[in-house]
C-alpha cells in the first residue's frame, strides 16, 4: 500500500491560515447535497424539494430524514425510470407533467425547487431551463427554482449553498444599508439573534433565507453579509458579485465566536463599545456559567472529527479554545478558505487538518491514536463504539440548534453526552 | 418519471449489500459517487451492526467523468481485496455508474485475483431492492458451485442408510424481518423433527459454506422474495426440491412441519397430532396461541377489520392467520412486491378483497382510510399511516425501523412464531375486558371520552385529573390520535345530526364512535335523509350490526 499522506506543501510558518493541510482522496463516508432538503424544507416553509433523480435518491433522503415522516412531506424524488433514459418518454415532458400533478395536489406550494442529481446530471437534464420553461407557466403563483445536490459536484452542506444562490439572480437590488445574515438558521435562533442586533442599535437586518420561499431579501452595494454558516461559499462569492460585503468573523459557535461575530457587526454598525459590552456581557456570563457544568467533562480529552458538515473547523475552534479538548484531527469535505480564514487564525499551530477522505486511511489513523472522542457520520458510529471507541453523530451538530450564547452550552453538551453515557454503564 | 414521496423498497444495489452484509469472508465494491454511502447507516443503524458492511464505494466526482473513473474501480478492487482479504468479491454499479458504462464488472474479472469475482449487473433505472437481492444472492450461489453442476438428468444420489436428513435454510438477510431469530425457531423445529441443517445462507455463510450447499438432501425457501430465484435454480441443476410453504402462524407451521416430513422422508404424525386444530390445547400445544385464541378473553377479537400490506411472504401468510387463528376480517390485502403480485391477488381471493399491488404511498394510504380498518398490519410506512388515521397498528414486514429489530428473542416464524405475532397484534388494540369495562362506566370521569387505554401513556389522563390546580401544563390528549373523536359538522348536501342524534352519538364510547358516525351518515345519504335523529342512528346500527 501507498505512503499514508499526501502532504503538498509543509510550510515553516504552522500559524493560522499557513497550516498545512493532509490532502486524501478515496472513499468518502458522507452524505451528498440532496441531504440538504432535511433541513431547508422545514425552513422554507411554503416550498417543495422535487429530486429528479433515481430510487436511491429517494431512498437517500428518506433514510436521513429519518423518523420524521410527515402526512405529505415536502419533498419527493420524480425517479427517472428505462422510459426517460431509453428516450421513449421525453424527459423534459415527464418533468413537466410530474410538476403540474404536483402542484395541483399541493396548492398551498408557492416555491418549487428542482434538484439534481447525480443521474440528473449525467445524462444533462438541463433544469434550469425546465424551471424557466415551468416559470412561463406558473408565475406569479408558484415559482420554479433549481440547483444541483448531486454526489458528484457537492458534499452534505454543499447543497444548501446550491440551493440559496438559485436565490440571487432573483434577489430585488437595493442600494439601502442592511445587514443580511446568510446561512439556514433554526427559528428559535434566528429570533434570539435579531433581539441582540436590536439591542445593539444593528439595522435593518434580514436573514438569507427567510421563513418563505417567497420571503427573498433584497441584495445591493450597501448590503453588509454575516455569514452564520461556513458551508455556503458559492452563495457568499455570488453575493459579492452583485455588491455586497463581507463582515470578516468567525462563527457564532460559543461565547468567544459569538462575541466576536456581534462585534464584527457591531464595529460596521459603530455601535459603542460601552453599548456592547453592556449588551453582550449579561449573555456572555449566562453563556460562561452554562458552558462551565460540562467544561470538566471536556478539557483535556483527545477530539477527532471527521469530515463530514463543513462544521468541522469552526466546532473544533470552540471545543479546543473554550472547552480546552485537544484536537487529534480535523477534517473537513474540502478547505475553503476564504470562508474559514478567520477560524484557522484561532487553531492551535500543532493542528492536523485534513481535507477530503480516503476512509480506511483515516480509520486506521483513528485506531492509532484511540481519541477519547470521534465525532462521525451515522454509518460509522456504532462499528467505532464496538471498537471501543465513543463516537458522536455528527448529522446532529447540522439539525439542532447550536449557534449562538444561548446554545453554547447545548453544543457543549452534545460532546459530553457520548462521554457520560460511555462512564455511566455498567453493561 | 414516478413521483415518489416515500419509497418502499431501496435500489437494487441495496439489495445486493444486504447479502454481501449478511455473509462472512464476502466483500463488495460498488461503482458509486459520494452520498451512496448513505446506505452503510441502514445497517449500522436500524439493524444496529456492530460493523461496517463490508463495501467500498469507489466514490467517483465530476472531474472524473472524463475517463479515470474506471481507474477508480480498479484501484477500488485492489486495495479492497489487499486489506479485506475475502474470499469472494462482489463487483458492481450504483444508478450513476450504471449510466456512465464503466463495465466494473469485466474491469475487476480482467485483475486476475486469487478469488472469485462476481459480476452484478442489476439494473437500477426499472428493479428495486428484494430484487437485487434475490440476483445477488442467486448470483453467488451460480459462480461459486458453477463448478459443482452434475451433467443434466444426473439422479440425485439417495440419502445413506442412517444419515439423518438435511436441509438448507434459504433467505435469511441482515435488514429482513425478523431473520436472526426465525432461523433459530425453524432449526428448532427441525432438530425436533431428527433433520440437521446443512447451511444457513446468505446469513451468516462464507463461500466455502455455499459450496456445501449441494450437501444437503433439501431446501426451505424461508424468504422467497430473496431465495426463490436460488431455490429453483438448486431444483434445476441439483435436483434439491424446495419447500413452498411459509410457517408463519399456528396453521402453515402444521402444514410446514407436513411438507418438510414429506420432502425429507420422515414420519412427523406424533408432531402433527398434538398440534391439530382444536387439540392444541394449553398443555398439549408447542404455541400457546391456539388456546389464547380460543380463550373467552379474546372473543372481542372476533371480525376486527385489520388491513394487511407488506412484502408478499409475510402479508399473504398473516392473512391467513388474521382470519383462521385471530378470527378478524380481512378488509384489505396488499403488496409492494410486484414480482409476487400474483400470489398476493390469488390470496386476496380467498378473503373476497382485491389485492392492492402499489408500491405509492399515497395509494395505500388512501385504500386504508377507505377500508376504515380497526388495525393495520403493515411495515414502517403503514405504521405512520396508521397513526395519522389514529388506526391500531403492528408492523409485520419491511422496511423496518430501530424499534422493529427487538433485543429480545422475537420469531415471527415456528410456533413460538405465533406466540409472538399473538402478543403483538393484541397490543395495540384496546383490550376485550377494558373495551367492556369502558362501556359499563363510561359515565364516570375515569372514563371520559378523551381517556386512553390503560396500556398506553397515561399522560393526557394524569393531566386532566391532577388535583393540585398548578398541575401539569395541558397536554395533548393522547386518545386524540388513538381514536379521534371526529366532530360532528354537516358538510353541504350532507345529512345533518339533530341535537338528540348528536347526544345519543356522544354516548357511543369514543372508540367506535367513529365507526357509528361514518356508517349512520352513509346510511342516511343512501336512504336521502337530510336530517339524522336518534332513530336513524338506531337503524343505521341495526342495517349494519356490528
Amino acid at each position: 500500500m501507498s505512503n499514508l499522506q499526501d502532504i503538498p506543501v509543509v510550510l515553516s510558518q504552522r500559524t493560522g491560515s499557513d497550516l498545512p493541510v493532509l490532502r486524501e482522496r478515496g472513499q468518502r463516508e458522507v452524505f451528498c447535497g440532496l441531504t440538504g432538503i432535511v433541513w431547508l424544507h422545514r425552513k422554507l416553509q411554503d416550498a417543495f424539494f422535487l429530486v429528479v433523480g433515481s430510487r436511491t435518491c429517494a431512498h437517500l433522503v428518506q433514510s436521513a430524514a429519518g423518523v420524521m415522516i410527515f402526512a405529505e412531506p415536502r419533498f419527493g424524488t420524480a425517479i427517472l425510470t428505462d422510459r426517460d433514459l431509453a428516450g421513449i418518454a421525453d424527459a423534459n415532458d415527464e418533468l413537466d407533467r410530474v410538476c403540474m400533478s404536483l402542484l395541483e395536489r399541493r396548492p398551498e406550494i408557492k416555491a418549487l425547487f428542482l434538484v439534481g442529481s447525480c443521474p440528473s446530471e449525467v445524462i444533462k437534464l438541463d433544469l434550469a431551463r425546465a424551471a424557466e420553461r415551468l416559470n412561463e407557466r406558473l408565475l406569479p403563483q408558484v415559482r420554479v427554482l433549481s440547483y444541483s445536490g448531486s454526489g458528484i459536484e457537492t458534499t452534505f452542506t454543499q447543497g444548501e449553498d446550491n440551493a440559496l444562490k438559485a436565490f440571487v439572480p432573483i434577489m430585488p437590488q437595493t442600494d439601502a444599508r442592511q445587514l443580511l445574515v446568510v446561512g439556514c438558521l433554526p427559528d428559535v435562533v434566528e429570533d434570539q439573534f435579531r433581539r441582540q442586533f436590536e439591542q445593539l442599535g444593528i439595522g435593518p437586518v434580514n436573514f438569507f433565507p427567510g421563513r418563505r420561499a417567497d420571503d427573498v431579501p433584497s441584495i445591493g452595494p450597501n448590503t453588509q453579509l454575516l455569514l452564520a454558516q461556513p458551508f455556503n461559499g458559492e452563495t457568499v462569492r455570488t453575493l459579492t458579485a452583485r455588491g455586497a460585503s463581507v463582515l470578516a468573523a468567525p462563527y457564532p459557535f460559543g461565547v468567544e465566536g459569538t462575541t466576536a461575530w456581534l462585534r464584527a457587526a457591531a464595529r460596521a454598525w459603530q455601535t459603542p463599545d460601552t453599548q456592547f459590552d453592556a449588551v453582550t456581557a449579561p449573555l456572555i456570563r449566562r453563556a460562561r456559567a452554562a458552558l462551565e457544568r460540562y467544561r470538566p467533562q471536556l478539557a483535556g480529552k483527545r477530539l477527532f472529527m471527521l469530515p463530514d458538515s463543513q462544521l468541522e473547523i469552526p466546532l473544533a475552534r470552540f471545543l479546543n479554545r473554550e472547552m480546552g479538548m485537544a484536537l487529534v484531527e480535523v477534517g473537513t469535505p474540502y478547505l475553503d478558505r476564504q470562508m474559514v480564514s478567520e477560524e484557522l487564525a484561532l487553531l492551535p499551530p500543532d493542528v492536523v487538518l485534513s481535507e477530503g477522505q480516503h476512509l480506511e486511511r483515516q480509520l486506521d489513523r483513528v485506531r492509532a491514536a484511540r481519541p477519547d472522542l470521534t465525532v462521525c457520520g451515522l454509518g460509522l458510529a456504532n462499528p467505532l463504539e464496538a471498537e471501543g471507541l465513543t463516537t458522536k453523530w455528527s448529522i446532529e451538530l447540522v439539525f439542532s440548534p447550536i449557534h449562538g450564547y444561548d446554545q453554547a452550552a447545548d453544543l457543549a453538551e452534545l460532546f459530553v453526552r457520548p462521554l457520560a453515557r460511555r462512564e455511566r454503564l455498567a453493561v | 418519471m414516478q413521483l415518489t414521496l416515500w419509497t418502499y423498497e431501496g435500489p437494487p444495489h441495496v439489495g445486493a449489500m444486504r447479502i454481501a452484509t449478511s455473509m462472512r469472508d464476502v466483500h463488495y465494491v460498488l461503482h458509486a459517487p459520494q452520498g451512496d454511502t448513505y446506505a452503510d447507516l441502514l445497517f449500522t443503524m436500524i439493524e444496529r451492526q456492530d460493523r461496517r458492511p463490508p463495501v467500498t464505494y469507489t466514490t467517483f466526482q465530476a472531474r472524473d467523468l472524463g475517463g479515470s473513473t474506471a481507474d477508480l474501480v480498479k484501484t477500488a478492487v485492489a486495495e479492497a481485496y489487499e486489506r479485506f482479504k475475502p474470499k469472494a468479491l462482489l463487483v458492481g454499479e450504483s444508478c450513476t455508474a450504471e449510466l456512465i458504462q464503466d463495465q466494473s464488472g469485466s474491469l475487476a474479472c480482467g485483475m486476475n485475483l486469487p478469488i472469485p469475482v462476481i459480476p452484478l449487473e442489476l439494473p437500477s433505472y426499472s428493479k428495486k431492492e428484494n430484487w437485487g437481492a434475490a440476483e445477488t444472492f442467486y448470483h453467488v450461489v451460480r459462480a461459486l458451485l458453477a463448478d459443482q453442476v452434475p451433467p443434466p438428468g444426473t439422479p440425485r444420489p439417495a440419502r445413506a442408510e442412517g444419515r439423518r436428513p438435511r436441509a438448507n435454510l434459504l433467505g435469511p438477510t441482515v435488514l429482513g424481518f425478523r431473520c436472526r431469530d426465525d432461523v433459530q425457531e425453524i432449526r428448532r423445529l427441525l432438530d425436533l423433527l431428527g433433520i440437521d441443517v446443512n447451511v444457513i445462507a446468505p446469513l451468516g455463510a462464507s463461500p466455502d459454506d455455499i459450496r456445501r450447499l449441494p450437501e444437503a438432501d433439501f431446501n426451505i425457501d424461508l424468504y422467497p422474495e430473496v431465495s426463490r430465484t436460488t431455490a429453483s435454480w438448486l431444483q434445476r441443476n441439483f435436483g434439491m426440491p424446495a419447500t413452498r410453504v411459509i410457517p408463519m402462524g399456528v396453521g402453515a407451521t402444521r402444514d410446514f412441519i407436513a411438507e418438510v416430513a414429506q420432502l425429507a422422508g420422515i414420519d412427523a404424525s406424533a408432531l402433527l397430532a398434538s398440534e391439530q386444530p382444536g387439540v392444541a390445547g394449553f398443555s398439549s400445544s408447542l404455541s400457546r396461541m391456539p388456546w389464547y385464541a380460543r380463550s373467552v378473553d379474546s372473543t372481542y377479537l372476533t371480525g376486527k377489520r385489520v388491513f394487511i400490506f407488506g412484502d408478499a411472504t409475510h402479508a399473504i401468510a398473516a392473512a391467513r392467520i388474521a382470519r383462521e387463528e385471530m378470527g378478524f376480517t380481512v378488509v384489505g390485502l396488499g403488496t409492494y412486491s410486484r414480482e409476487f403480485a400474483r400470489d398476493v391477488r390469488d390470496a386476496a381471493k380467498l378473503y373476497d378483497v382485491e389485492a392492492l399491488i402499489s408500491d405509492d404511498y399515497l395509494e395505500v394510504e388512501q385504500a386504508i382510510g377507505a377500508a376504515s380498518p380497526e388495525l393495520v398490519l403493515g411495515t414502517q410506512m403503514e405504521r405512520h399511516i396508521a397513526k395519522r388515521l389514529g388506526v391500531a397498528c403492528a408492523v409485520i414486514s419491511i422496511p423496518i425501523h430501530v424499534q422493529d429489530v427487538p433485543a429480545r428473542y422475537s420469531p415471527v416464524y415456528g410456533f413460538e412464531g405465533a406466540n409472538v405475532i399473538f402478543d403483538t397484534w393484541v397490543h395495540p388494540l384496546v383490550m376485550g375486558l377494558e373495551e367492556h369495562l369502558l362501556q359499563m362506566f363510561r359515565d364516570d370521569f375515569e372514563f371520559h371520552d378523551d381517556a386512553a387505554a390503560s396500556h398506553l401513556p397515561a399522560v393526557a389522563r394524569d393531566a386532566r385529573h391532577a388535583a393540585a390546580p398548578d398541575a401539569v401544563a395541558p397536554v395533548e390528549p393522547v386518545a386524540a390520535s388513538v381514536a379521534t373523536p371526529e366532530p360532528v359538522i354537516a358538510a353541504a348536501g350532507e345529512p345533518t345530526w339533530s341535537e338528540d342524534g348528536e347526544r345519543e352519538l356522544k354516548k357511543i364510547p369514543f372508540f367506535v364512535r367513529g365507526k357509528a358516525k361514518r356508517n349512520t351518515e352513509a346510511f342516511a345519504r343512501e336512504h336521502g335523509l337530510a336530517t339524522i335523529t336518534v332513530e336513524t342512528l338506531y337503524d343505521a346500527k341495526a342495517h349494519y350490526g356490528r
